[in-house]
């Protein structure tokens, strides 16, 4: 057999427990040997559940380390990582667990997940200066509507009808303690320098973020939020977004 | 040994014949506060593979201080498939921004369809798969810029297509591409007690001109189906009796060599990993130190 | 509201909002610490070494038994609320 099929065939089985040892490997006895065939399977799936217990560790302690380490078994079965820089790996791990029906009781699960993803995402996000507040400041007013701005690479929004902020910063101590409320909350993400850091933020001006976030101008991203709260206040919001560093700059080309 | 005072502002261009560790992101701290001194640090190339962000801020800081080696672990280049040359980008771009004092890989594979496997596979040693590998090892020093050492796998199983021997193949890899060779002492052992061979032979045998740098980590024991002992390639312990003496054997026939010591899983705190180098310095100095004196008295 | 309207209700909205900060250029990171209590809420942080997924060469001895049957139910930590009502059911699932 050539070195592609035989790759090929030792893939397969690595991949499915249920099929035979792949062709072609054997001992110093002369004998194939599952228990070592078996190392290799393991090393495979222990690795990467391990790695997604690295990236989720709220997760994990919300549903306990033996759920968590079946889940992920059910997910890195059909899903290894796209590339060998597995900081990447588990992305679409959140998803995957919405779906996921015996976790289907624990409503907030995929939300905090999402945010456990974003965090690491902002960890390795590229590096990127802030918006200066006092170019903004300086736009004539008709300009204003129309202008776009940049997210800082690192920014995410976590809109979850769940109070995901307060889960997970519960869970940043050794003892959790009980929750003050149990109400909707929108959440961002941001490293604007060495730390990662995550806020809760008012619903509307989560609403004002994504569709600044999603590329919307200023005039367009407030109008959303208005309909959703009337009081929205945009001049608090906006201030309030760049001082935690969710703005990187101006869209180039929307300042004459 | 210096201190943190009279280290040179200059690093050299190779790594230098001492004991270095693992830069991990627990570490990172207090690598930068106390400037403990190690000879080197290496790291995996794949975790800075990220495009910003305090993994690369640390890096930098720790490169302008220590000789840095940059290790891969996911470029399979024992795939039977062509290497894939977006990852070879982003290790040119590291190459590029780090100036790692070496590189290094595995002689495995570790690609499919369905995604990164995440393991160092072994591959059988033929014809078919010497010449692939050559292949490889040439793209990937073209590619990057800069001589490759490549390192002796630890294996669980053989191949009945295998027939050429390990230290053949990788010497004669070594040969035809003129790529280094990073010595792993835990693989020579793990191998050789999974494939009843003796580690001294392997370790006598082993092309010691071509080996740039040392690794030394702990293995764990189980037992195979038939109720044989089997080593797992760890890096979750402190390095074995066994192993630190097929090291000295090594050193007697390398002279002083780069030596790393590897702790992936269940990272201890830095004193622990510290304590690790020390040993293997104590057995560098040794060798050094008779050396000298077989040199005085010649 | 027409186009020139909310472009004069922005612009309001925004320069009083920059006139009641004192911070009208990008702050230093050090500061913004601070400046974080004004707007929203900010949840202390895991510590800055928890870099998600890391990779590894070594293999594991820790085996990871492959059984089909799904048995586990979540086992982790209880969300409760003050008071002690249990939010999220943690009831097993029955199968």
């Amino acid at each position: 057999m050539g070195l592609a099929a035989s790759q090929e065939d030792f893939a397969q089985a690595l991949l499915h427990a249920e099929r035979p040892m792949p062709a072609g490997i054997t001992t110093a006895r002369g004998q194939a040997d599952a228990a070592r065939f078996a190392v290799y399977r393991n090393n495979v799936h222990v690795g990467l559940t391990k790695a997604l217990a690295q990236r989720f560790p709220v997760t994990e302690q919300l549903v306990g380390a033996a759920f968590f380490t079946a889940m992920a078994r059910l997910y890195a079965q059909d899903n290894k990582p796209a590339s060998p820089r597995i900081i990447d790996y588990g992305d679409d791990f959140p998803a995957f667990i919405a779906a996921f029906e015996p976790a289907a009781e624990l409503a907030y699960l995929a939300d905090v997940a999402s945010l456990e993803a974003a965090w690491t995402r902002a960890y390795h996000a590229a590096d990127a200066g802030l918006l200066d507040l006092s170019v903004l400041a300086a736009v004539a007013p008709d300009a204003l509507p129309n202008l776009r701005l940049a997210a800082h690479p690192s920014a995410a929004l976590i809109r979850s009808p769940h109070p995901v902020g307060s889960i997970w910063g519960a869970h940043q101590s050794a003892t959790v303690p009980p929750m003050e409320a149990w109400d909707a909350e929108t959440v961002l993400v941001v490293r604007p320098d060495m730390h990662v850091n995550v806020h809760i933020i008012p619903a509307q001006d989560g609403i004002f973020a994504q569709a600044l976030f999603g590329g919307a101008p200023l005039g367009e991203a407030a109008e959303a939020a208005f309909a959703h709260e009337p009081a929205f206040d945009f001049g608090a919001a906006l201030v309030g977004l760049h001082a935690l560093g969710a703005f990187a700059g101006i869209h180039q080309g929307d300042v004459p | 040994m210096m201190d943190a005072a009279t280290r040179p502002a200059r690093l050299p261009d190779r790594l230098p014949n001492r004991a270095g560790l693992g830069l991990k992101p627990e570490h990172y701290g207090h690598v930068l506060e106390h400037r403990p001194d190690i000879g080197f640090f290496e790291v995996h190339a794949e975790n800075y593979m990220g495009a910003g962000g305090p993994p690369h801020r640390y890096l930098e800081s720790v490169a302008k201080l220590y000789p840095l080696s940059l290790h891969g672990v996911g470029l399979s280049i024992g795939a039977a498939r062509p290497l894939d040359r977006v990852h070879l980008s982003r290790l040119r771009t590291l190459v590029e921004r780090y100036k790692p004092q070496s590189f290094s890989e595995h002689l495995a594979w570790s690609t499919h369809d369905t995604g990164f496997l995440n393991d160092l596979l072994p591959l059988p040693y033929t014809d078919e798969t010497l010449a692939r590998v050559i292949d490889h090892v040439d793209e990937a020093q073209q590619a990057i810029g800069q001589r490759l050492l490549l390192e002796n796998p630890s294996t669980y199983v053989l191949f009945e297509d295998s027939t050429i021997d390990e230290i053949d193949f990788l010497e004669e890899i070594a040969a035809r591409t003129g790529c280094g060779l990073l010595l792993d002492v835990n693989n020579v052992m793990v191998s050789s007690v999974n494939h009843r061979l003796d580690p001294h032979t392997y370790m006598d045998r082993f092309p010691v001109g071509r080996i740039g740098e040392i690794h030394l980590a702990g293995y764990d024991e189980t037992v195979d189906g038939a109720g044989e002992r089997l080593l797992i390639d760890a890096h979750g312990s402190p390095v074995k009796a066994d192993v630190m003496a097929l090291y000295e054997h090594a050193l007697a026939r390398t002279g002083p060599v780069p030596t790393l010591i590897e702790w992936d899983n269940d990272v201890p705190d830095f004193a622990t990993l510290q304590a690790e180098a020390v040993r293997a310095e104590a057995r560098i100095a040794r060798e050094a130190g008779r050396r000298n004196r077989q040199t005085r008295a010649a | 509201m027409n186009r020139s309207t909310l472009a004069l209700a922005l612009a309001g909205s925004l320069a009083t909002a920059v006139a009641s900060t004192a911070f009208a250029a990008p702050l230093a990171p050090e500061k913004m610490a601070g400046n974080e209590k004004c707007y929203g809420v900010s949840l202390k942080g895991q510590n800055d070494c928890a870099a998600g997924a890391g990779t590894t060469c070594a293999g594991t001895s820790t085996m990871d038994y492959q059984g089909n049957a799904w048995k586990a139910v979540p086992k982790g930590t209880c969300v409760t609320m003050k008071g002690g009502m249990h939010m999220g059911s943690l009831t097993p699932i029955k199968g």
